[in-house]
Order: C-alpha cells, then sequence, then structure tokens
C-alpha cells in the first residue's frame, strides 16, 4: 500500500511503567519452571491504559514540535481500554490539547491494535484529510494467573505522531496488511482473562501472518531483508520475534535494539510500536526499518520505514531504554494488587 | 458598642455517647448553661457545628436546636466555619449583644462524629479544605498538618519529640478533669512510639473522634452579675491552600485574629494568664502558640517540651488537656475553649485552678489556619 | 461524584493551565474568580511541568475513594517559576523522597467512582526520568 501523499512520523513516544514482575517470581508461586521473558513490566497502582497512552502521545507532540491544536486523530489501539464504552482516544485528545478539532477512536485488533491505529492515522495523512495524525499502541495486558501467557502479558505503548514525510524523523515508503480469520486467541466480553490455542498460536497464527505481510510487502517494495538496518516483529516473548525474523532472513543485529520483550514482556498493542519506537531510538538518518506486527484473530500489519536527518534532534528525553532501567521488582501478592486482583 | 458579658456556660462530657443524639448533647449543655447563668431567657441562638451536614445528613441545625431546646420560634442560625465553627459563632454571639440588637444570645456547638466510620470522617474532615486541587489530591487534614511539621523540622532544627512534646504536655492537665475524653497522662515515649498517622506526625499526636457539646450564655456586661467581661473577639481567615500562601509557616489567619484582638483588648501576650489553642495536632498548636506572639518563629515546640507553657510555666496552655486529651468535638470545641477559659477566670479551676488567672485567650482555628476567632476574656 | 464537577477541571488538571491576572500579573493554579488585587480579569496560564518537593506526607489512613492507593505521598510542590501546588508524588518509595527532589508532571488516574462509575484523572507528579 502507497500514500497518495507521503507520509512521515513527526515524533514519537513510548512509556513502560516501572514495576517488574520476574518469571522466577511467577515459577516460585506456582511450582512451575520456564522463562518465556525473564521478566515483564506492571502498571502501579494509578496507572492504567489511558495514562500509558497519555504519556506516549505527549512525549510524540514534544518532540514532533508541533502544535498540539493542529492535530487531526488520536486513534488508540488497545485490548484493555478501562471502558468498555466510553473513547479512551478522547482522555488522550483533551490531555495533549488535540480537542475539540479531532477524530479520535478507540480500536481493538489483539497485539496489532496499535499498528492498526498507525495504519488508519497514515491513511489520514496520506490521503489529505489530515495534516497531523496520531496512532497509539497501549495496553496492560491482563495475564490468567497459572497460565502459559502470565509470564509475558505485560504493560506498555508507544504513540506516533504522522505528519508530512518531508519534516518527519523518518518516512512511510509502504505498507501492507494481511489478515484471515484465525481464532488463536480471544476474550467474551464477560470474561476477564483471554483464551488461547495454545500451541496453535505459532505456525498457524503468529507465524503465517507475519511472515505472509512481511514477504508481500518485500514483494511489493522489491527490498531484500539486506536492505534494512534493522526489523522489528511483534513479541509476544523472547524466542518468537527471534525465529520469525530467521524465517524473513533478518539477523539477530537487525533486531536487537527493537527487542525488548525479555526484559518488558509482551505489551500487546504496544508490543511492535514500543519495538519501533527502541529501534528508532538508536537509529541513524538513511537507515531502513523493516516492521511487522501481529495480532490475534489474526493479522499483521508490515511497515517499511526510512529513517530521515531531523531524527538527530527529535528524540530528546527518556529514551526506551530509560524507562527499562528504571525498575523495581515487585512480589507475586504485590503484583497481584497492582492489577486490581485481590478482592477487597 | 457595649461591653459583653458570659454570664453563664455549660458543656458535657466528651466522649463517645453511644445512646444519646445531637438534639440531646445540644440541649444538655444549653441547659446546664443557663442553669450556670441562673437565666433562661434567651432572645438568639448560635448553634456551632461543623459536619452535621455529611455525619448525620442534617441541614437546618438552627432550627433544629431552637427547638431541641424547647423553644420552637426563636431566631436561630448554624455557624459554620470548619473547625473554628465554635468561636466563630461566639464572635456572632458577642456582635449581636455588643450592637444592642440582643440583650441574651445563647451560643452552643455540638458535634456528633462517632456515628460514622473513621474514613468516613476523615472525608468529612477534609471537606474544609479546598476540594478540587487539595482534597483531590487525596490528602488529609492531618497530610496538610504534617506538610507544615516536616517543613518546620526542617527550617528551624525542631524534632519531631520536641513538637510532640504538645501533646504529653496537653495530657498533663487532662488529669481528674470530669469533662476530658482522655483523663490520663500521655508520656513522649508512648506518643513518640504510637504508629505513623500521615507522615512525620503520629497516631497520639493527633485528637480523636470525639461527641460533645458546649454553650454560652451571652448578655450585656452591665446586667450580668460576676460575668466574665469579652475584652475582644475577632476573626479572619486565609488562603486554604498551602499552595497560595506566600510562607505557609505563618498562620496568617491567626497571626490576624490575633493581632486584632490584643489591640481592641489593649493587651499583650504576656498579660495572658491563660491560654486555649488549636492542638488537632500538635504542629497545629505549635504554630498556633508563635502567631499568637507567644514564641518566636521556629522556637514554639522548645518552649513546650521545655516545660514553659505548663500550668507552672509562663503562659499556662491548654489547662484542661486541649484538642488532644480534653478532646475535639470539632464544632463544639471553640466552645468548650471559652467555657474552660471562664472557669479558670472565675478560680473555679480546682486542681487544675492557674493561680489568680485574670485575662485568658482562647483560639478556635479551622484547617491549617483558612479561618481563625481569637477571643480574649477578662475577670473584671 | 458529580460528574459536571470533574469535567469543568479536566483542562486544568490534563494540562495544568491555570491564569494570569491580567491587572497585576498574579499567577493562579488553579483559576479564580477575583484576583488579590481586585483584578477580574485573566488570561491562560500554562504552568511549568517540572520542579521540586518542598515538603511532602505520607498517606496513610486515607479519606473514601483513595484507600486502594495507600500508603501515597503528597507533596508541597514548587514548579520552575516559583508557582506550587499540592500534589501526590508517585513512582519512589516514601522513604527515598527528599527535600529539594527534583520532579515532573505525569497524568494518572487519581481515583474511581465504584466498580460502575467514572473513572477519575488528573496530574500527579514523579522523579524526573532522563
Amino acid at each position: 500500500m502507497k500514500t497518495l501523499i507521503r507520509v512521515g512520523i513527526a515524533g514519537y513516544g513510548a512509556y513502560v511503567p516501572m514495576y517488574r514482575l520476574k518469571a522466577a517470581e511467577v515459577n516460585r508461586m506456582w511450582g512451575t519452571s520456564g522463562e518465556p521473558v525473564e521478566e515483564k513490566a506492571v502498571v502501579a497502582l494509578d496507572e492504567d491504559t489511558v495514562t500509558i497512552a497519555v504519556e506516549c502521545a505527549r512525549q510524540a507532540v514534544r518532540r514532533s514540535g508541533v502544535d498540539p491544536a493542529k492535530i487531526g486523530a488520536v486513534y488508540v489501539g488497545t485490548e484493555s481500554k478501562p471502558y468498555a464504552v466510553k473513547p479512551s482516544g478522547t482522555i488522550v485528545a483533551e490531555a495533549i490539547g488535540a480537542t475539540p478539532s479531532v477524530s479520535t477512536a478507540d480500536m481493538e485488533f489483539a497485539c496489532k491494535a496499535g499498528t492498526e491505529a498507525m495504519q488508519t492515522c497514515i491513511g489520514l495523512v496520506g490521503s489529505g484529510m489530515q495534516k497531523y495524525a496520531m496512532g497509539i499502541g497501549a495496553d496492560t495486558a491482563q495475564g490468567k494467573p497459572m497460565d502459559a501467557l502470565e509470564y509475558t502479558a505485560a504493560c506498555g505503548g508507544a504513540a506516533f505522531l504522522f505528519g508530512p514525510a518531508d519534516e518527519s524523523v523518518a518516512e512511510l515508503e509502504a505498507s501492507y496488511s494481511f489478515v484471515t480469520d484465525t481464532p488463536d486467541f480471544w476474550r467474551r466480553p464477560k470474561e476477564m482473562y483471554p483464551r488461547h490455542g495454545n500451541r496453535f498460536t505459532g505456525e498457524p497464527a503468529y507465524f503465517k501472518h507475519i511472515t505472509g505481510a512481511g514477504n508481500a510487502l518485500l514483494a511489493e517494495t522489491g527490498y531484500k531483508p539486506t536492505d534494512f538496518k534493522w526489523a522489528v516483529f511483534h513479541q509476544p516473548n523472547a524466542k518468537f520475534p527471534i525465529n520469525v525474523a530467521k524465517m524473513l532472513g533478518f539477523g539477530m543485529d537487525q533486531i536487537n535494539p527493537g527487542l525488548v520483550s525479555p526484559v518488558v514482556g509482551n505489551t500487546y498493542a504496544g508490543s511492535s510500536p514500543l519495538g519501533l519506537a527502541a529501534t528508532l531510538d538508536v537509529a541513524e538518518p538513511g537507515d531502513r526499518i523493516f516492521m511487522v506486527s501481529y495480532g490475534s484473530g489474526a493479522g499483521s500489519d508490515a511497515f517499511v520505514w526510512k529513517v530521515r536527518d531531523p531524527i538527530k534532534h527529535r528524540r530528546g528525553g527518556p529514551k526506551v531504554k530509560a524507562y527499562i532501567d528504571r525498575k523495581r521488582y515487585v512480589d507475586y501478592a504485590t503484583y497481584l494488587r497492582h492489577r486490581g486482583q485481590i478482592i477487597a | 458598642m457595649r461591653k459583653v458579658a458570659v454570664a453563664g456556660i455549660g458543656f458535657t462530657k466528651v466522649g463517645e455517647p453511644w445512646e444519646r443524639n445531637v438534639k440531646e448533647l445540644f440541649a444538655e449543655a444549653a441547659s446546664a448553661a443557663m442553669k450556670d447563668a441562673a437565666h433562661t431567657e434567651v432572645e438568639q441562638l448560635y448553634v456551632a457545628n461543623m459536619m452535621g451536614a455529611h455525619l448525620q445528613g442534617q441541614i437546618s441545625m438552627g432550627a433544629l436546636m431552637a427547638e431541641a431546646i424547647g423553644r420552637p420560634g426563636l431566631p436561630a442560625v448554624r455557624i459554620e466555619a470548619g473547625q473554628a465553627s465554635g468561636g466563630v459563632a461566639f464572635h456572632e454571639g458577642v456582635k449581636a449583644v455588643a450592637s444592642g440588637l440582643n440583650d441574651w444570645v445563647l451560643v452552643g456547638g455540638v458535634e456528633k462524629m462517632s456515628d460514622l466510620l473513621p474514613e468516613a470522617v476523615t472525608t468529612a474532615l477534609a471537606g474544609a479544605e479546598e476540594q478540587e486541587y487539595t482534597a483531590y489530591t487525596g490528602v488529609t487534614k492531618t497530610g496538610l498538618s504534617a506538610i507544615l511539621h516536616r517543613l518546620y523540622s526542617h527550617e528551624y532544627g525542631a524534632t519531631p519529640e520536641e513538637i510532640g512534646w504538645f501533646a504529653a504536655r496537653g495530657h498533663d492537665n487532662a488529669v481528674g478533669v470530669a469533662h476530658a475524653q482522655f483523663p490520663f497522662k500521655l508520656s513522649i515515649e508512648r506518643v513518640m512510639a504510637s504508629p505513623m498517622e500521615a507522615d512525620p506526625i503520629r497516631m497520639m499526636e493527633c485528637a480523636a473522634v470525639a461527641d460533645g457539646a458546649a454553650a454560652v450564655l451571652l448578655g450585656p456586661a452591665d446586667k450580668v452579675a460576676n460575668g466574665i467581661e469579652v475584652a475582644a473577639s475577632a476573626v479572619a481567615t486565609d488562603h486554604l491552600s498551602l499552595a497560595a500562601r506566600k510562607n505557609p509557616l505563618t498562620l496568617e489567619a491567626v497571626r490576624k485574629a490575633g493581632a486584632k484582638a490584643y489591640e481592641v483588648a489593649k493587651v499583650k501576650p504576656k498579660d495572658i494568664d491563660v491560654l486555649e489553642v488549636t492542638d488537632d495536632t500538635t504542629i497545629d498548636g505549635v504554630l498556633s502558640l508563635e502567631d499568637l506572639g507567644f514564641a518566636e518563629k521556629g522556637r514554639g515546640a522548645k518552649l513546650v517540651a521545655q516545660g514553659h507553657t505548663a500550668r507552672t510555666g509562663e503562659i499556662p496552655t491548654n489547662n484542661f488537656g486541649g484538642l488532644k486529651a480534653r478532646g475535639n468535638p470539632v464544632g463544639a470545641t471553640g466552645l468548650y475553649q471559652i467555657a474552660e477559659t471562664v472557669i479558670q477566670l472565675r478560680g473555679k479551676a480546682g486542681a487544675n485552678q492557674v493561680p489568680d488567672a485574670r485575662i485568658g485567650m482562647a483560639q478556635s482555628m479551622a484547617g491549617v489556619g483558612s479561618t481563625c476567632s481569637v477571643a480574649i476574656l477578662r475577670r473584671v | 461524584m458529580s460528574v459536571p464537577r470533574y469535567w469543568r477541571e479536566e483542562r486544568p488538571r490534563y494540562r495544568l493551565i491555570g491564569e494570569e491576572c491580567a491587572k497585576c500579573g498574579a499567577k493562579h493554579f488553579p483559576k479564580t474568580p477575583v484576583c488579590g488585587c481586585g483584578g477580574a480579569e485573566f488570561k491562560p496560564y500554562k504552568l511549568p511541568e517540572t520542579g521540586k518537593v518542598l515538603s511532602w506526607t505520607v498517606v496513610r489512613n486515607a479519606p473514601l475513594g483513595y484507600e486502594r492507593f495507600t500508603p501515597y505521598i503528597v507533596a508541597l510542590i514548587e514548579l520552575e517559576d516559583g508557582t506550587r501546588l499540592l500534589s501526590q508524588v508517585v513512582d519512589v518509595e516514601p522513604d527515598a523522597v527528599k527535600a529539594g527532589m527534583r520532579v515532573e508532571y505525569t497524568f494518572r488516574k487519581v481515583t474511581e467512582d465504584g466498580q460502575a462509575g467514572l473513572l477519575q484523572y488528573g496530574y500527579k507528579f514523579r522523579p524526573v526520568v532522563d
């Protein structure tokens, strides 16, 4: 997919809350072993998807230098929105000063809700409907106790303010979306936790859709993996993104800066957006970045970004690494308290 | 403006009288005041009450108490000024008599805090603070005093223990007091070992939930035999928020009300023989002492720790226990202070008597000094 | 909780916007109808988002609606331009708070009206993240 008007990232922001639950602590609780990640990020008592989205959005606005009143859209992709009905987007838009001349909505597509929001904003800017539009991916994913996903379901996010390519820190060269109806993971409305197909979430779901989107975008653009300095993939755990990178022909050197899941966990709709932010934190002008998200249900959004000169002076303030390094460990009981899972 | 005198006083024992409601408490205090005055004619009623609307869901306390004392039809109004309701209601009563509009005015205060759970009482007390930018932070009244406590220590080097002495001194004076909520000594060790309430203020530095009622009957001085004259009464306010005050360690409302009272009564701090100040927390008491001119700014805590405010000291303070030990049924407290000052000036304080007490001061304060009333009474 | 009361204060709380008196230049946060100088005309004023802790307390017995968060820190904060406000300080342990500590604005949840009621957000401050 290509836009009519060339689109780029005017500014980006990211956020990871400071508390951490170690996989070892989960194992201590349940008498299990296994470490799909080392540790995951956990929200503070007063954080939720909206507060995370606001943090990311504020940083994106600050770095972009854009007058927030000129932002024409704020789309929030999440599967843990605090209100079932009432958009998180309105709160974010109000907090950053984008109201009232703005369009907002919340989007859901499991872990690719964030890139879904990004695609939509790219469309708004690329069509000329809006000059600036912000897509955010943020989650406070709920891990079911004793389930495999408890190790990894984490909290965090990233925001991307899109605008004219010629002012941007990274231009969008092309994107692609690959979607099928594949029920690998879902949550019914009154249920607290999602259900998943365990091993079914691997080959027929995650790997099929990422490689599907990835290969299609490579074919459409004519690029090879060696044309990219960096690559970012959806990171539900430490292993999957490494494996899918290999399948598509990318190496560890390319995915390393964006590979945050071992120490952050899976931030769901924030996952590949956070990986992109971490990559932009170290990228140089001229670098090309290959990015493919994945959302259960299922689908992938793939993007090719080309980093531009302005990145050098538009990534001030805390980088993703600063948020990762800012941490305090919690025990399992405190973790439950922070996740609102203690009945009191 | 003519001179006003306190003709009679009455009050209930401070505590948790579960089976008695606000009307009964009020009526007991009012009746005792009229009996003490040997005078039952009343033309105007002021009812001091801070949180009856929260605690009992009761508004219209003026009319309700007029009815409670058997006088439906009596002009009556509730006076609310946070924790200073008692002192401010007293002020209104003094104005009514001094102006000549009324001869006999009954001012009574009542508060029944034990009707709600502690967290609901905490919330009601925080109702005295600005709601949208102070109370919204989740800070409590004690928390605000704690912010001042820490700032005070930091600025003047007073130790938490020195400040904590305010509670111990108050308790010394409550021993043997029939109407006190906690009529026993409390050592400084126990104060400082008590759990943190809102750091750095500890639980035993704070007045407890209390129920009580106190009343005074006011009349024209020339018609009251053996009356205690109201030499001055003044009220002042300040910004509610600590953030809006230029110098948070000076309680401007206290300073202003005090200065005005001294000016009208034509006395100075050294002339005050007995003093009642607001110590819902220890630091409130310390700052009040300083801003009323009894200690240099920053020296108040040391003064208390060293015993200068004990009954045998230079400035006998909170001579029946103060808010901490006598108790603090918030809206009524200001009137307990007046009544206790009258007892001292009449020479009727028994074992608690400060010898030859002639001039007394009572300071009733709301929040961390958003409203303050200061009354100076004199035996003539 | 009153919906109109919450909604009225959204902008000042979310964006740290107060008012400046047109007559004497005094800065007010929150806004006030009449300035101490008597002036009643104001223009919007955006407060700085960083400052330092002047003093603080740790609330251990919370008012209704805040019980879930204890113990929490409430501080008197002085912002870069001298304006002061009261705010919770988060992302720090109570015994690690120091007078003069540098803090910055963060957007957080303040309370909620039970399981079904309104979520209320607002400003808090946290140690500066560099």
